[in-house]
C-alpha cells in the first residue's frame, strides 16, 4: 500500500492539514477528509464542471486535480463564499434571478461565475455564456444564470440593482 | 394591499430552498456520512446479450478493504427473484383498448442471463470506495455471448434472438386504440401521404447521478433508505416486499435530489439491493452511482419508430390518421404501458379530426431500459404529428401554420371531447384553453408570418437559409390516482404541511408554503413543509407526470377544509360565537367587522390539545391535523406552441437560432418565476435531444457513449435566450385551476427543429423525419438531393 501523503493547505481561510492516499482526488479529500459536502461531483472525468472549486483564485475542476497537487494552495468551496453571514452578490445575485433549481450544480456555478467576473467586469451576455459553458445544468436552460451573472457584473461595478421584495430573501 | 391579503399565489416569492444550496448547507445523498458506513460498487455487464456461465469473486473478496461480495446466482438463492406479474391498468382501460401485455420482473442482481451493457452482475461492498472499486475490477466474469437484439422491428421479425425466452417473443407490449372508421377514411381522403418518423434515444441525465443509503436498526428491526428517488412511497412499498417487512418499519427519505426528470421516477434493483445487504451485514451502505454508471444503468427514453399514413382534403384538413409506432424498450420495461400509451393518445394533439387509429408495439432490446423522461411519450407523438401538419402544408402548397389553424380545436368548441380514454381510463377532455389563439400568439412573437416570409424570401435571393418550424402539443397533466397531504397547526401557531409529492428542484418548499399560507391566512415563512419523506404521511404517490402542483394543491386544501371546520369550531366556543361569524385572519381566526377580537391559531392550537384544561367544544376529538387525499377526476390539459427561426449554414450544416418563442397555458401559476425556470429547463433539454445528445449503440449492443465526452449536453453557449408568453385559462378540475407544467417544454423542440430545417430547405424538397438533427444529416440531407 502506497504511502499517504501529508497536505496543508488553507480552506475558506482556515489552515487545514489532512492525510490521504496519493490517487485522491482533491474532491474526494474536500468532501471526505474535510466534510466540506457542498462540492459536488457531476462526472468524476472533469466534463460538468459541477466540481470547480477556486485554488488561488481560479477556477478548478477538483476531480482532476489530485489532493497532493492542493498542497500550499489556497482553496475556496462553495461553504466559504459567503463572508460574515452575508451573500456574495453573485449568490445574491442567483438567489434573486432564480438562477438554480435542483443546486446540485451551483457550487460550480458560483466558483465559475466569480472567477469569470475577476477577470471581466462588464461581460456581454456572448461572453457570459461562453464562460458558465464551463458548467453543465441541466435544470434552469442557463436563462436564469446568464441574467444572474451578469446582474452580479453590475452589482459589483456598483451600479444599483433593484432587487424583487422578498418575503424570503435572508442572509 | 398586504401581501397577505393579496395572497401568495401567483407571486414570484424567492425561494426558500435557496439558502442552503447556495452555501453548501444542502444535504444530497452522496453527503451522508454514518458511523461505521461501508460503500457498494457494481461489477456491471460488458457485453450486451448471454448467459452467464461463473462469476468469480474469489480475487475480489481477498483484496484489501473488502468486508462482502455477492453475484446475481448467488443472490438469487437467498433472495428468490420477484415472479414476472400482469401489469396493473385501471380497469376502464383494459375493457376499452385492445392490449396484451408481458411484464418480465428485473431481478436485483442479472443471475441467468445479462440483457444488457450495464446490467449489473455482482456487487462489492468495501470499506471505501476506492478499495471497492480496486477489487471490482479483479472480479472474473464469464459470459458465453448471445447475438444481440438492436433493431426493434427486427427484433420482432422471425430468428431473431429473444430476451426473455420464457415468452418466445421480444414483444412485450401491444395495443391498439382507436375512433372513427380510420380505413375507410383513408381510402375515400382526396390526398394521402405516409412518412416514417424515428424520434432517437436519448435521456434525463441528472447532474447528481442514482444514489441509495441505507442503514438497519437492530433493536427496533427498522430501517431507513435514503434515495436520489422521485416516489419514496413506491420505494417503501417494493421495499417492504424485498424485505419482507412492514411498511411501517420501514422509512425512506429522498434528501435534496441533484435533478430527476423522470429517470429517478420509478424504483430500481439498487434501491432494494442496497437496504437487503445493510441489514444482512449489519452496517449501513452507501452506493453512488458514477456518471459512466449512469450512462449505462439508469434508464434512457424516447427511440421510437413511427410509420404514418394520414388523410386530408383540398383544404389541407385532416381527416384519418393512422400510425403504427414500435418502443425501443430496452431490457426491461419499468413502466409498462405509460409511455407508449401517453404517445398514442397524444398523437391528435390540438387537432379536430374523426377518424384515428395507432397500434402500439413495445419491443423488448438489448439497450438501457426506457422509462419516462420529461415528457414521457409526447415528444415522439408530437414529431409524428407535427411534421405531418408541415408535409401535408407543403403537398398543398399552404403555409404550415395556416394548415394547423384549420386543424386546431376552435376555443368556442372547448371543453372538446376526443372520443379516447387517458391512462387512467377516463374519457379525454381537453378542459380549457384557446390551441387557435397560442399560435396566433406564437406567431406574433416572431415577428408575424409575412414579416418573416419576406424576409425568408429575401435571404434565398442571397443564398441564406432561414425557416420558421412551429411545434403545438397538448398535454394531460395532474394525472391521478392520487396525493396525499397532512395539514397540523403547531402549538407555536405554524402550519406545518406533509405530502407526498417529492421534489427535485422545482421549489415546491417554497409554492406549498404559497398555498398554504393563502388557504390559512398567514405568511409562507409560517410554514412548515416536510416532502419526500415517508415518516411524514404514510400514504403518498411521489412526483412524475408534471403532476405535484396539481394533486398536492387539491389535498392541501381537502385537508385544509376539513381543519378549518374544526379550528373554527374551538374558535366559536373560546368566542362564544357562531362559526358563521369568523374568518381567518393574521395566523388567527377573528371575529367578522370586530378588528382585534382574534384568538391566534397558537391558542386554539393548545385549546384542542387532549388533556387537563383543554378548551374543544364537548365531543370533539382532540388534536388539530388533518389528512386528505385528492384523487383528481382525470388529468388537466396544457397546451402550448413552440416558434423559432433558424438560420442554416448549408455548407457546414450549422443551425443558428435566431429567434425562439414558447407560447404555453399551465392555467393558474402558483409562482410566475418559478414556472418561468421549469419551461427555460424543459425547452433546453428538448433542445439539446433535437441537436446533441444520443445514445449510440453498435450492431452488438454496445453502448457507444461513456462519457459526457461523447453524450453531449448542452452548454450555455449551445442554447439561445427563449422568449415566453403566458397563457392563464384556469383548469376546472382542481380547487387552485392549476394544470402541470414540469414536462410541457421538453415537448416540442425536437420538432420545431426538424421543421425548421425542413422549411429552410422547402425548396430543394428536403425532410427531416429523424432526430437528432445535427450539421452531418443536415449537410447529408442537403448535398443528397
Amino acid at each position: 500500500m502506497t504511502q499517504p501523503v501529508e497536505i496543508k493547505c488553507v480552506v475558506n481561510g482556515k489552515p487545514v492539514t489532512g492525510s490521504c492516499e496519493p490517487r485522491t482526488l482533491l474532491a474526494d479529500f474536500l468532501r471526505e477528509n474535510l466534510n466540506l459536502t457542498g462540492t459536488h461531483v457531476g462526472c468524476e472525468h472533469g466534463v460538468c464542471g459541477v466540481c470547480s472549486v477556486a485554488v488561488n483564485g481560479h477556477a478548478v475542476r477538483s476531480c482532476l486535480m489530485l489532493a497532493a497537487q492542493a498542497h500550499g494552495a489556497e482553496i475556496t468551496t462553495i461553504e466559504g463564499i459567503a463572508r460574515n453571514g452575508q451573500f456574495h452578490p453573485v449568490q445574491k445575485a442567483f438567489h434573486e434571478n432564480h438562477a438554480l433549481q435542483c443546486g446540485f450544480c451551483t457550487p460550480g456555478m458560483l466558483a465559475v461565475s466569480i472567477d469569470f467576473l475577476s477577470t471581466n467586469a462588464s461581460p456581454t451576455e456572448e461572453e457570459t455564456r461562453e464562460a458558465l459553458s464551463a458548467v453543465i445544468c441541466r435544470c434552469t436552460g442557463y436563462q436564469n444564470i446568464v441574467k444572474a451573472v451578469m446582474a452580479a457584473a453590475a452589482e459589483m461595478r456598483g451600479e444599483t440593482v433593484r432587487s424583487d421584495e422578498s418575503e424570503l430573501a435572508h442572509v | 394591499m398586504s401581501k397577505a391579503e393579496r395572497g401568495f399565489v401567483g407571486q414570484s416569492l424567492l425561494r426558500r430552498e435557496d439558502q442552503r444550496l447556495l452555501t453548501g448547507e444542502g444535504q444530497f445523498v452522496a453527503d451522508i456520512k454514518l458511523s461505521g458506513m461501508l460503500h457498494a460498487v457494481f461489477v456491471r455487464s460488458q457485453v450486451a446479450h448471454g448467459r452467464i456461465r461463473s462469476v468469480d469473486l474469489s480475487a475480489a473478496l481477498a483484496a484489501p478493504g473488502v468486508v462482502y461480495a455477492i453475484a446475481g446466482p448467488d443472490l438469487a438463492k437467498v433472495l428468490t427473484p420477484v415472479p414476472d406479474a400482469q401489469l396493473a391498468l385501471p380497469k376502464k382501460w383494459t375493457t376499452r383498448v385492445q392490449h396484451k401485455f408481458l411484464n418480465p420482473q428485473q431481478p436485483l442482481l442479472a443471475h441467468d442471463k445479462v440483457r444488457h451493457v450495464g446490467e449489473a452482475i455482482a456487487v462489492i461492498i468495501a470499506e471505501s470506495r476506492y478499495q471497492g472499486e480496486d477489487a471490482a475490477e479483479l472480479v472474473m466474469v464469464d459470459i458465453d455471448g448471445i447475438d444481440a437484439v438492436v433493431d426493434p422491428q427486427a427484433g420482432i421479425a422471425d430468428g431473431s434472438p429473444v430476451l426473455h425466452e420464457q415468452y418466445g417473443t421480444n414483444l412485450i407490449g401491444d395495443f391498439t386504440v382507436s375512433k372513427g372508421n380510420v380505413e375507410a377514411a383513408l381510402k375515400s381522403a382526396p390526398h394521402r401521404l405516409k412518412r416514417r418518423f424515428h424520434h432517437h434515444r436519448y435521456g434525463a441525465l441528472p447532474m447528481e447521478c442514482r444514489g441509495v443509503v441505507s442503514a438497519y436498526d437492530k433493536r427496533s428491526d427498522t430501517i431507513t433508505i435514503w434515495s436520489s428517488c422521485q416516489v419514496v412511497h413506491w420505494l417503501r412499498r417494493e421495499a417492504s416486499t424485498v424485505l419482507d417487512m412492514p411498511e411501517a418499519r420501514i422509512r425512506s427519505v429522498a434528501l435534496d435530489v441533484g435533478g430527476g426528470f423522470g429517470v429517478k421516477g420509478h424504483v430500481y434493483p439498487e434501491d432494494l439491493l442496497i437496504p437487503y445487504l445493510a441489514r444482512e451485514i449489519g452496517r449501513p451502505i452507501k452506493w453512488v452511482e458514477d456518471r459512466h454508471e449512469h450512462l449505462m444503468s439508469a434508464c434512457h427514453s424516447r427511440d421510437q419508430i413511427h410509420e404514418v399514413d394520414v388523410g386530408f382534403d383540398d383544404d389541407g384538413r385532416l381527416l384519418a390518421f393512422n400510425d403504427e409506432f414500435y418502443v425501443d424498450c430496452g431490457a426491461w420495461n419499468p413502466i409498462g404501458s405509460g409511455i407508449a400509451y401517453n404517445t398514442a393518445v397524444h398523437l391528435p394533439g390540438p387537432y379536430k379530426f374523426d377518424h384515428f387509429s395507432v397500434r402500439s408495439r413495445i419491443v423488448a432490446t438489448n439497450k438501457v431500459p426506457n422509462a419516462p423522461y420529461r415528457g414521457a411519450g409526447r415528444p415522439e407523438a408530437t414529431f409524428a404529428m407535427e411534421r405531418m401538419m408541415d408535409l401535408i402544408a407543403r403537398e398543398l402548397n399552404l403555409d404550415p401554420a395556416e394548415v394547423r389553424f384549420r386543424n386546431m380545436v376552435p376555443a368556442a368548441e372547448m371543453p372538446y371531447s376526443l372520443g379516447l380514454p387517458y391512462r387512467d381510463g377516463e374519457p379525454i377532455v381537453y378542459d380549457s384553453g384557446d390551441y387557435p389563439e397560442s399560435l396566433r400568439l406564437a406567431l406574433d412573437g416572431i415577428g408575424g408570418l409575412e414579416a418573416f416570409r419576406e424576409r425568408q424570401r429575401a435571404a434565398r435571393a442571397e443564398g441564406r437559409y432561414l425557416g420558421l418550424g412551429i411545434g403545438c402539443y397538448v398535454e394531460g397533466t395532474g394525472v391521478g390516482p392520487f396525493e396525499g397531504a397532512t395539514i397540523r397547526i403547531d402549538p407555536t401557531g405554524k402550519v406545518y404541511l406533509a405530502g407526498g409529492a417529492c421534489p427535485q428542484g422545482q421549489g415546491m418548499e417554497t409554492i406549498f408554503s404559497q398555498i398554504v399560507a393563502d388557504a390559512w391566512k398567514v405568511n409562507p415563512k409560517d410554514v412548515v413543509v416536510s416532502l419526500a419523506d415517508t415518516s411524514s404521511i404514510s400514504i403518498g404517490f411521489g412526483t412524475i407526470a408534471s403532476r405535484s402542483t396539481v394533486t398536492l394543491s387539491g389535498a392541501i386544501h381537502g385537508a385544509s377544509d376539513s381543519l378549518r371546520k374544526k379550528v373554527f369550531a374551538i374558535a366559536a366556543h373560546m368566542l362564544e360565537c357562531s362559526t358563521e361569524d369568523l374568518e381567518l385572519r393574521n395566523g388567527a381566526v377573528g371575529l367578522l367587522g370586530v378588528p382585534g377580537k382574534e384568538i391566534s391559531l397558537a391558542s386554539i392550537a393548545k385549546a384542542a390539545r387532549p388533556g387537563w384544561d383543554n378548551n374543544r367544544p364537548a365531543g370533539m376529538a382532540a388534536g388539530l391535523e388533518e389528512t386528505a387525499y385528492f384523487e383528481p377526476p382525470t388529468v388537466t390539459w396544457a397546451y402550448a406552441t413552440h416558434a423559432a427561426i433558424v438560420e442554416i449554414d448549408a455548407a457546414l450544416g450549422r443551425l443558428e437560432i435566431q429567434k425562439y418563442v414558447i407560447v404555453h397555458d399551465c392555467g393558474t401559476v402558483v409562482n410566475p418565476m418559478l414556472v418561468d425556470g421549469q419551461i427555460h429547463g424543459g425547452f433546453v433539454q428538448g433542445l439539446g435531444g433535437a441537436v446533441l445528445e444520443e445514445f449510440n449503440y453498435d450492431s452488438e449492443g454496445q453502448l457507444l457513449a461513456g462519457s459526457f465526452m461523447d453524450y453531449l449536453c448542452p452548454g450555455a453557449s449551445d442554447v439561445p435566450h427563449v422568449d415566453l408568453i403566458h397563457m392563464h385559462f384556469p383548469s376546472p378540475l382542481n380547487p387552485l385551476g392549476v394544470k402541470g407544467v414540469g414536462e410541457g417544454s421538453a415537448i416540442a423542440p425536437p420538432v420545431v427543429i426538424a421543421n425548421a430545417v425542413s422549411d429552410a430547405f422547402s425548396e430543394r424538397g428536403v425532410e427531416f423525419n429523424d432526430t437528432p438533427v445535427r450539421p452531418e444529416q443536415i449537410v447529408r440531407a442537403v448535398f443528397e438531393v
